[in-house]
């Protein structure tokens, strides 16, 4: 039987940390994309340290409707604009040594249709706040998905944060 | 997963007319879990999806969910069921802006009950967790994944994996 759960690519960041994690010229060989994320930002606060989905360079046409718990109350809230970007992440004020835990899963990333995301995430930290996120996600655009960039913003991914990309086909 | 993992495509359809059930059977017992995964749109209005297992239409289900719709979360849950109702906010209508991704876990053992854990994403109306319950001791042979009204519409694709654990 075929083998059908493959690493694409995957990054470490290294000393001095990283404005982008990039996955370019993906394949469009399979069916879904399978990313995993273990992120850090460089900005002050413990918990919540957004991060940035992209794809294609192509910075329009992206909503999300998110779910996510503190440790004492939920709420849900909507985002549009230029990424997906409640992708939150530990930062400088967490727990040493912390980093949050991504995973967004991508159907049919080379298909003509609007791409469908679907993120769960957490910031885990030692303190009485920290995030578990559930989110869909959504780029409104019919182009094959053929890059990914995960930025930080106006900050830095820390040394140590990982990305993996995978690849998954249905035959 | 690990690259060489044991993660292999069972079946897999893409829509080709609008249907109004997607049935995997004859499902071999030889894995350790299922994974199904949805990217579909509903044809004729209906919202909300629902998975059914053995063609077992008794009062052998049950769920608990809990979603976001933008503006409030929530919890519910629903039991003695004749399926699991997997999508729990309406969200299958348009663009096929939906996906939903179904672990089944340890579904060919014939000791214990059968556990669900689902995840469905549409951004323009909710994302939700579920979890749900088979109280059968068979093993799952067939699923039927199907809306609670009309059908799925044309390029709707579902394909179930399964998982080995060795």
């Amino acid at each position: 039987m075929p083998n059908t759960y493959q690493v694409i690519s995957s990054v470490t960041v290294g000393s001095g940390g990283a404005a982008n994690i990039t996955f370019s010229s993906i394949p469009q060989t399979f069916t879904d994309l399978v990313v995993k994320l273990s992120g850090r930002s460089s900005r002050s606060a413990a918990v919540g340290e957004e991060f940035y989905l992209t794809f294609n360079g192509n910075t329009s046409s992206y909503s999300e409707r998110q779910l996510r718990g503190d440790g004492s109350s939920v709420i849900s809230q909507t985002f549009s604009g230029s990424s997906i970007q409640q992708l939150g992440q530990p930062g400088a004020g967490a727990t040493a040594n912390t980093f949050g835990n991504w995973e967004f899963y991508i159907p049919n990333y080379a298909g003509s249709n609007n791409k469908s995301i679907s993120l769960d995430g957490v910031t885990e930290n030692n303190a009485t706040q920290s995030y578990t996120y559930l989110e869909a996600g959504l780029w409104s655009n019919s182009a094959a998905i053929t890059s990914i960039t995960i930025s930080a913003g106006s900050y830095l991914a820390v040394e140590h944060s990982t990305a993996v990309l995978y690849g998954i086909k249905n035959s | 997963m690990a690259a060489g993992a044991t993660y292999f495509p069972i079946a897999t359809t893409t829509l080709g007319s609008a249907t109004a059930t997607v049935t995997f059977s004859s499902i071999s017992g030889s894995y350790t879990d299922l994974v199904l995964v949805e990217n579909g749109q509903s044809s004729t209005g209906g919202s909300y999806t629902r998975i059914r297992f053995n063609s077992d239409t008794g009062s052998n289900y049950s769920a608990t969910y809990l979603y976001g719709n933008g503006t409030a979360a929530g919890s519910d849950r629903y039991s003695n069921m004749t399926f699991i109702p997997v999508a729990y906010v309406a969200s299958v209508e348009t663009n096929f802006n939906h996906n939903t991704i179904i672990n089944i876990q340890n579904y060919s053992n014939s000791t214990t009950y059968k556990t669900v854990l689902a995840r469905s994403n549409n951004a323009a109306t909710a994302t939700d967790a579920a979890v749900g319950l088979w109280r059968s001791t068979s093993a799952i042979t067939s699923i039927e994944y199907y809306l609670n009204s009309g059908s799925w519409a044309i390029g709707s694709t579902f394909t179930l994996y399964g998982i080995e654990y060795a």
